[in-house]
């Protein structure tokens, strides 16, 4: 078997790839059961400005939790923003458009007058801007 | 006489090695106070700067008041909607 995989290389190469495929599949992003269920219960909501916030007084787990996904936000608008030659808000912003769209039936989103609206399945209420 | 300008109107009081020389000397005494005093400021300055990394208990208000224009948003929106399915555990 061994001798075998010495002499095709293209075999060898194809076990990797599978073997990094199994490693890799554990590793993919998923949110955490936590977040799943402040966003699904209408604690926390998505703003306008792309990142989240809170419908009610947050508990100290729920405020410790959006906090770090904010700032992880921010982290990855900053990155993004730099690569795509725009402001960090501007970018939160777009993605905020985006990711008031993406919210399910059910969960917060906050309109643009500022008022926190639960999701139905018709189209959510956005900024003019938004494409 | 320790002045060398015995003759003049001016008269020193102190001579170089009364300055310089002794253990508690006018130029030490200065030197040590200014080397306390910058101890303890520089103490209480990293006090402060301790107290101060405490997160606020206030909501982070975002001001939206700033200029995005729609076709920026419009020329961001596809790496925007990449963005969200590549770190799909934060959004």
């Amino acid at each position: 078997m061994f001798e075998y995989m010495k002499n095709n290389k293209a075999l060898t190469i194809l076990g990797g790839l599978a073997l990094t495929a199994v490693v890799a599949t554990p590793v993919m992003a998923q949110r955490d059961p936590a977040y799943e269920a402040a966003r699904s219960s209408g604690a926390i909501g998505e703003k306008p400005d792309g990142y989240l916030g809170y419908v009610s007084s947050p508990s100290a787990s729920t405020k410790a939790l959006v906090e770090d996904l904010n700032i992880k936000r921010k982290a990855a608008y900053t990155r993004k923003a730099q690569a795509t030659n725009s402001t960090v808000e501007q970018f939160a912003f777009t993605s905020g458009c985006n990711l008031i769209m993406r919210t399910t039936p059910g969960e917060k989103y906050q309109a643009p007058d500022g008022s926190w609206q639960t999701r139905s399945s018709a189209a959510p209420t956005r900024d003019s801007r938004c494409p | 006489m320790n002045s060398p300008f015995t003759g003049g109107k001016a008269k020193m009081r102190y001579t170089t090695y009364q300055l310089t020389d002794r253990v508690n000397n006018a130029i030490r005494r200065n030197m040590r106070s200014l080397a306390a005093t910058t101890l303890i400021s520089g103490v209480a300055f990293g006090l402060a700067g301790c107290v101060q990394v405490a997160a606020p208990d206030k909501p982070i208000v975002i001001n939206l008041n700033i200029n995005i224009k729609q076709e920026v948003v419009y020329r961001l929106d596809g790496d925007a909607k990449d963005l969200i399915n590549e770190e799909a555990d934060i959004f």
